[in-house]
């Protein structure tokens, strides 16, 4: 370890204060601080610093995203294969489904974090980790077989506009990992929806059926699957959304380390449920009569309420905030899909929306206790005049 | 008695090196010195020239922009130097104490002064300066016509003394100062750990009040907090427990009063104890008292490892604190030290550590900062910590800007850095806070006052 320390150290020096690739520091920084936490100490306010960092929560959100992940890539196997009608092994779908997606990952990092850097080192401050989790939802909220070049796109788009034209990590008001869906949604809806895109080289196949469940209600057709199969998760859809069981194997890993905000996701369950309730009471069409429990599995609302909508950034910051920007999401996201048949997935336009209201959101909540201090002035200058 | 107050959020830190309960006598220290920078706010013009000899309590430097308030030497001695930093800013008056001489009150009776005569008093003898403010946390306005006098002898930092031992051979002067400053404002409270009030329960013309909770539960802030919150334009006053002992002893003897007992802890102290002392003493000689190798890079902290202020061995005891924590540097490197679930042995408050499992185990700390500074993501992890009905995040994000009029909506009249240490210490971002609140607490005492 000291040797690689000594050697780290020696890289390092032209890159120090007033040497020659000084301005390139952050970018070194940002590799030599992932081998070591540096040796900086405190030098005013609290002497002594928790052992959390953001590298640490951030590794702790992709830690949750695993098994999801893993699920997901089993699933595009598992799909293609079915569609195909040979006979596999659990690892040739596995194979399968990582021969399609470790390439979206790597392309999103390589192309996400090249532009992370690049700003670090012109605004001059260090890397900042969101990106480590943002470069891999991204790829987990796409169709398998979406071209390579537009995940470079979606992800140059959403890290440029969504996070960097507003200040960078801690600034954006969109959920950056979403905007680069809805940026691929909006420019390329070919690749993004229809009855070919869910599954992995459908259009080699005849005969498919590979639309996702929501696509099927909007359409006006019968859903051929049990509400435990859309739990279980071997059903078409985006790579990692279609598992609720893995995701919640997620969300209990983000609720136990207190990284993601159990708030918001039983907000976002609640308002679900609700809605989804009262349309089955109305029950005026497919959408509507679609159970409620059902609408809790489907489509991509628990990934998208466990991992999206939970951003602490674009979403709301108080802690009664949170139960109403939950809350919100739940019931837009449910009247999206039953309103809204171009729309069969109403989550991700739900999140973006909610994001868009949550500083209102938490100015209300502010101002309400802005307005009791206040009151409090008030009252007594009532009293000593 | 009030009934009480009872707070459910903050945190305990369990550290090492809690000091013993004995408490040992040191006083002929061979240097003292008075360190302007422990008052907040105040500019210090001096008295005396360098190489005074001065007796016991006579004055050395005065307040310019309230000159009525003077500080008196704790010692009879000579100012052997004055210790500037940059643009001549007084750092520290060094005094070498010789003789005995002090500078002599008439006090005998104090019980007949009225409110004007009692405030004269402390002035003239430099008492005054025993007396705090709030909002801001600087030293008392004599003018000010403050709704209440506020001591708490909880000290729930790491580490903290336990006031009812360390004043517990001062019972009668405790209770001579309060009868007296119950004579400058309408009500005193006195708080105390709610499980143990030791001999605070008893003490009259105060009203008792249990506290309960964990840090910073015994921050005077929480408790005005609770008890009388601050409105715009009202003050309360504070005083720390020994120095109402101070005042007591003042008014029995005639003299100036600069007892301070002080507790010596912390993982780097081999005998971490109490030592009764002078204000300003020199801390080698404390340290040498509780054993601890200074060869070693240790850093020493006037206070708690919270919201202490960072000095060095031959550094000079705080006008006011009666904790000197002393803990190893942390300059070393952890390699792949952000993976969670490692490291277990950094005590955190976040669950992405399994610190929590070990219960009440009390945890070895060093001043390495565990990471960088980022941009503010985390959101809710400073409220935790946070036991007042103000938004600590937004309401830094408000003094980061200067934006005054939002940081006086927010509840800024209601809070002093010390109030922030946990928060310094939990956020994920690692934001200086109690800095931020500081350079917030300036400029608002420059453009409101």
């Amino acid at each position: 370890m000291n040797f690689l320390r000594n050697q780290l150290d020696n890289l390092k020096r032209p890159f120090a204060k007033g040497e020659k690739w000084e301005r390139f520091a952050p970018a070194v920084n940002a590799f030599d601080t992932f081998l070591f936490v540096p040796n900086h100490t405190t030098t005013k306010g609290a002497h002594i610093r928790d052992a959390v960092d953001l590298k640490r929560t951030m590794v702790t959100v992709i830690l949750a995203l695993m098994p999801a992940l893993f699920y997901g890539i089993y699933n595009t196997g598992y799909q293609h294969f079915i569609q195909l009608g040979t006979p596999f092994t659990f690892m040739e779908a596995f194979v399968h489904g990582a021969f399609k997606i470790v390439p979206m990952i790597i392309v999103s990092y390589v192309v996400g974090l090249t532009i992370e850097f690049a700003f670090a080192v012109y605004r001059g401050h260090e890397v900042n980790e969101g990106y480590l989790v943002t470069g891999m939802l991204i790829p987990m909220i796409m169709p398998v077989d979406i071209p390579l070049w537009m995940v470079a796109i979606s992800v140059a788009f959403a890290v440029l506009i969504a996070k960097e034209a507003f200040g960078g990590t801690g600034m954006n008001i969109l959920n950056p990992a979403l905007t680069a869906r809805a940026f691929a949604f909006f420019a390329y809806p070919t690749y993004m929806s229809g009855n070919k895109v869910w599954v992995s080289e459908a259009g080699n196949v005849d005969a498919i059926s590979g639309e996702t469940i929501l696509g099927t209600l909007a359409a006006g057709q019968q859903v051929n699957y049990s509400l435990f199969e859309m739990f279980q998760g071997a059903i078409p859809g985006s790579i990692a959304e279609t598992s609720t069981l893995w995701i919640l194997v997620g969300a209990l890993i983000l609720i136990a380390t207190g990284v993601g905000s159990w708030r918001i996701m039983a907000g976002g369950v609640l308002g679900a449920a609700v809605m989804g309730f009262l349309f089955n009471l109305w029950g005026a069409n497919a959408l509507m009569s679609f159970n409620w429990m059902n609408h809790l599995v489907a489509g991509g609302f628990a990934f998208g309420i466990v991992f999206m909508a939970t951003d602490p950034v674009s979403a709301a910051q108080t802690t009664k905030g949170k139960w109403i920007y939950g809350i919100l999401v739940g019931i837009f996201c449910i009247m999206i899909r039953v309103f809204n048949p171009a729309y069969p997935e109403g989550v991700m336009l739900a999140i973006l929306l909610m994001n868009v209201f949550a500083p209102t959101i938490d100015h209300y909540v502010i101002q309400s206790n802005v307005n009791k201090r206040k009151k409090r002035w008030a009252t007594s200058q009532l009293k000593t005049a | 008695m009030s009934k009480g107050i009872r707070t459910r959020k903050g945190a305990t830190i369990s550290l090492n090196g809690e000091a013993e309960k004995i408490i040992k006598e040191y006083t002929s220290s061979s240097s003292v010195a008075i360190q302007p920078d422990d008052f907040f706010a105040m500019t210090p013009k001096l008295l005396v020239k360098e190489g005074t000899v001065v007796e016991k309590g006579a004055p050395i430097f005065f307040d310019k922009n309230k000159p009525e308030i003077q500080f008196v030497s704790p010692v009879a001695g000579k100012l052997t130097q004055v210790l500037r930093g940059a643009k001549r800013k007084i750092l520290a008056l060094v005094l070498t104490p010789e003789g005995d001489k002090a500078v002599k009150h008439k006090t005998a009776q104090w019980e007949k002064l009225n409110r004007e005569e009692a405030i004269r008093l402390l002035l003239d003898s430099g008492n005054w300066p025993f007396l705090g403010q709030r909002p801001y946390g600087v030293v008392a306005n004599p003018k000010a016509d403050p709704k209440a006098l506020f001591i708490s002898t909880f000290a729930s930092a790491p580490l903290e003394v336990d006031f009812d031992f360390l004043l517990k051979n001062n019972k009668e002067e405790f209770q001579r100062g309060i009868n007296f400053l119950s004579k400058l404002v309408p009500e005193i409270f006195l708080s105390a750990e709610a499980s143990f009030g030791g001999f605070f329960e008893n003490i009259e013309n105060a009203t008792y009040v249990p506290v309960k909770g964990q840090h910073p539960a015994g921050n005077l802030s929480v408790q005005i907090h609770q008890l009388a919150p601050l409105n715009m334009g009202e003050t309360v006053w504070t005083i720390r427990p020994e120095d109402v002992v101070n005042i007591g002893v003042f008014l029995e003897t005639g003299e100036f009063s600069a007892q301070r007992t002080v507790a010596v802890a912390g993982s780097a102290v081999g005998a971490p104890q109490y030592i009764k002392t002078t204000i300003g003493t020199q801390l080698s000689e404390l340290l040498d008292q509780a054993e601890v190798d200074q060869n070693l890079a240790n850093r020493y902290i006037n206070g708690d490892v919270l919201s202490g202020t960072a000095t060095t061995e031959n550094g000079y005891l705080g006008y006011f604190n009666n904790l000197v924590t002393v803990i190893p540097e942390g300059n070393e490197y952890r390699i792949f030290g952000w993976l969670p679930f490692l490291d277990n042995h950094i005590p955190s408050l976040s669950k992405t550590s399994l610190a929590w499992l070990f219960g009440k185990k009390k945890f070895d700390v060093n001043t390495n900062l565990n990471g960088e500074e980022r941009a503010l993501v985390v959101t809710g992890e400073m409220e935790r910590v946070f036991p007042m009905d103000i938004f600590p995040m937004q309401l830094i994000k408000a003094c980061m800007t200067g934006d005054i009029e939002k940081m006086e909506a927010l509840g800024i009249y209601e809070v002093v850095p010390e109030d922030f240490g946990l928060v310094d210490y939990a956020n994920t971002s690692k934001i200086e806070a109690q800095e931020i609140i500081k350079d917030a607490l300036t400029l608002m005492i420059k453009e409101v006052g």
